[in-house]
């Protein structure tokens, strides 16, 4: 039976959802418009916080080593931007070459990971930051020669911010695109997100998805029966890594823009707050989680930029933006105190 | 060979630094004069990781909320508009209060979530410095309203994110000057400092010391013989927090600019690098570990961009490096560490 958990940190999010949305009336800003923006918001960042279900779910703690998976699809996108490629075939090539190496990241992080048994967060936290300055190492020194890509001045050295004007930005945006009055939906993007979605469930209902969901349950017991939890947990290791390098295209997509360098340094932390807003525990995350969980998230923060805007305070959006994240990722890290002490009376 | 264990980082660090000196193509005193300024800077954060260390909780990366509270009350003692000799005083004790009141929310936080310590005191971390910007940004000049106005931004809220405390700086100038490399300064930090580790050093051999060692072995086991665990806990925090903040006060103080959003952040990150690179680990740190770590870090930090510049003709490459050999410090304590611990 699936039952939502409400507790500290949900209610305060859809009553804080609740005040932006009345306060929205009084400044005078369509719904409408909102419901749009929320709409792509949602499948914008929903595959980077679907990204975790794997590893949450082989109980190698909520990924918070994001940025390694995003380098790699930044790196697929790239190399089909060095080579010129254009709307889908670009946006298929960069996907296909950001999973090969995804996998080749996910394979190296795993190691790491299987290593450190039950330190995942906290390893993989430095993991993802000290992997940012690898990369920025490889961005600044990479041969590539497209110029579009390049800084203006020097022609060494990847800009920081992209344009994806002209080759594949706002594609799946604007595939199959449906009007309805005013309401836009965007059926193609949304649609990806679902097939992504159905991709994970239906992967945690196979044999493999099944062993995996026991493996943080019992430890000793799966590997007894005969489960070789080593090689378990680098297929999901490596899973989430490609979930993640998918989940930067189509964020980079819906964005305009790739963001290099120092733009994943802090993608982690609003990925692992969505998770936990839509109710995933520990060792437990569902599709549904992600897709409650992102769409709470990310609309409150976008009903809240033209409520700070109005109220004279821009900066105040995004300052209480970081706020609800790192409440929420502390209040999952005391409550699981808590509850493990309780377990243990 | 095992006995020399714990020299291998260092002396790793030690061959960095010397090759990184020859790429960069310095003198001897320009190095001397940067260490100086950054030995008085950083020097207390370092002595602040330890109590933490002891006591069984890994690093304590929300160090960087001792640093707020230290930029809390120097911003209100410039608020106020002391004469600097009082005024420096007044910031002191203040915060030093202040991080008794924040030491102890963290220390019953992170009492709540044994065994993630660290990543739940990075959240802390972050979680303040929020705190305190919509302090700072949002509630100063329209719930608070200051005594100076001129700390404030032209709209009349917030605070401005950079602010001249000129007078500050030049409070040692004339006691005990010293000229160490390219650079004159006064000799009253190094004594502070050197003083403060004194008294770290002997708190790790009093007995409140032996109690954190006790509950940093096993927690279990010292709650059977009578320690009460959870107090102690608390005391490393909170001691540590103290000591975060007396810091941040010296480095503000030195730097002569109050960097009121961006002063705090990073600290942790870099006095953890540098005590690691101390060769301390995440079961035993002591001041030896701070002192031969915050030459060697702070070394490499300064030459690193230099050399970047020469090798590469660029040198944001070697910003780069210096944070990658940061992070990847400490990547690398924690792969060793936590291995030891699970065999």
């Amino acid at each position: 039976m699936k039952r939502l958990r409400l507790e500290a940190p949900q209610l305060i999010m859809i009553s804080y959802l609740v005040i932006l949305a009345v306060s929205l009336k009084y400044i005078g800003i369509p719904y409408m418009d909102m419901i749009n923006d929320s709409l792509i918001k949602w499948v914008m960042n929903g595959v980077l916080v679907l990204s975790l279900v794997p590893m949450i779910n082989v109980g190698a703690g909520r990924n918070f080593g994001l940025p390694i998976g995003i380098s790699a699809g930044l790196l697929g996108m790239c190399i089909a931007l060095e080579f010129r490629l254009e709307g889908w075939l670009g946006f298929g090539v960069s996907i296909l070459i950001g999973s090969i190496i995804a996998i080749l990241f996910g394979y190296i992080y795993s190691i790491v990971l299987n290593r450190l048994k039950g330190n995942e967060e906290i390893v993989g936290t430095f993991a993802g930051f000290s992997f940012i300055p690898i990369m920025n190492l490889f961005w600044s020194l990479a041969p590539f020669k497209n110029r579009q890509m390049l800084y203006p001045v020097g022609g060494q050295g990847l800009r920081p911010k992209i344009n994806l004007d002209g080759y594949f930005g706002g594609i799946l945006d604007n595939f199959l695109k449906i009007n309805i009055g005013s309401l836009t939906i965007p059926l193609g993007l949304i649609m990806f997100f679902f097939i992504l979605c159905f991709m994970v469930y239906l992967f945690q209902r196979t044999r493999m998805g099944i062993a995996m969901a026991c493996i943080p349950e019992n430890e000793a017991f799966a590997k007894l029966s005969g489960i070789n939890i080593d090689r378990y947990r680098r297929i999901a290791i490596i899973f989430s890594n490609i979930l993640a390098a998918i989940g930067i295209i189509v964020y980079s997509q819906s964005y305009g823009f790739i963001h290099l360098y120092d733009g994943p340094f802090m993608m982690a932390f609003p990925a692992v707050s969505a998770i936990l807003i839509g109710g995933a525990t520990k060792n437990k995350a569902t599709v549904f989680n992600v897709m409650l969980g992102t769409y709470l998230y990310q609309t409150t923060f976008l009903l809240s930029v033209p409520v700070a805007n109005a109220l004279l305070i821009p900066e105040m959006s995004e300052i209480i933006r970081m706020i609800m994240t790192n409440g929420i990722i502390l209040y999952a890290f005391l409550y699981e105190g808590v509850r493990k002490r309780n377990e243990k009376v | 060979m095992k006995r020399y264990n714990e020299y291998y980082v260092p002396i790793f660090f030690l061959i960095l630094s010397i090759l990184g000196i020859v790429a960069a193509r310095v003198g001897f005193n320009f190095i001397l004069a940067e260490l100086y300024a950054r030995f008085v800077r950083n020097g207390i954060f370092l002595l602040a990781l330890i109590f933490p260390i002891m006591a069984g909780m890994g690093i304590n990366f929300s160090i960087t909320i001792g640093a707020i509270a230290a930029q809390i009350s120097m911003l209100i003692v410039m608020d106020i508009g002391f004469v600097p000799s009082l005024g420096f005083i007044i910031a002191i004790l203040l915060s030093v209060t202040l991080s008794i009141i924040f030491g102890n929310i963290i220390g019953n936080l992170l009492n709540r979530a044994k065994g993630k310590e660290m990543i739940a005191s990075m959240v802390i971390g972050f979680l303040g410095t929020s705190l305190y910007q919509i302090v700072f940004m949002v509630a100063y000049g329209t719930v608070i309203k200051p005594f100076n106005k001129d700390i404030l931004l032209t709209r009349g809220i917030g605070v401005k994110s950079m602010l001249d405390i000129g007078e500050y700086k030049d409070l040692f100038s004339n006691l005990l000057p010293i000229r160490i490399g390219d650079a004159e300064g006064s000799l009253v930090p190094i004594i502070i400092i050197i003083i403060v580790g004194i008294i770290v050093h002997l708190i790790t051999k009093s007995k409140i010391g032996y109690r954190m060692n006790a509950v940093g072995e096993n927690m279990y086991l010292a709650e059977k013989v009578g320690i009460h665990v959870d107090n102690t806990r608390k005391i490393a925090i909170i001691m540590s927090t103290i000591l975060a903040s007396l810091a941040q006060i010296m480095f503000i103080q030195n730097l002569g600019i109050l960097n009121v959003y961006t002063g705090h952040l990073n600290l942790d990150i870099f006095a953890s690098a540098a005590l690691l690179a101390g060769g301390a680990t995440f079961k035993k740190a002591n001041i030896k570990n701070a002192f031969i770590g915050i030459f060697l870090f702070h070394t490499l930090f300064i030459v690193s961009p230099l050399a970047g510049q020469n090798i590469f003709k660029n040198p944001a490459l070697g910003e780069y490096f210096r944070s990658c050999i940061a992070y990847g410090t400490i990547v690398f304590a924690l792969m060793i560490n936590l291995k030891i611990k699970t065999e």
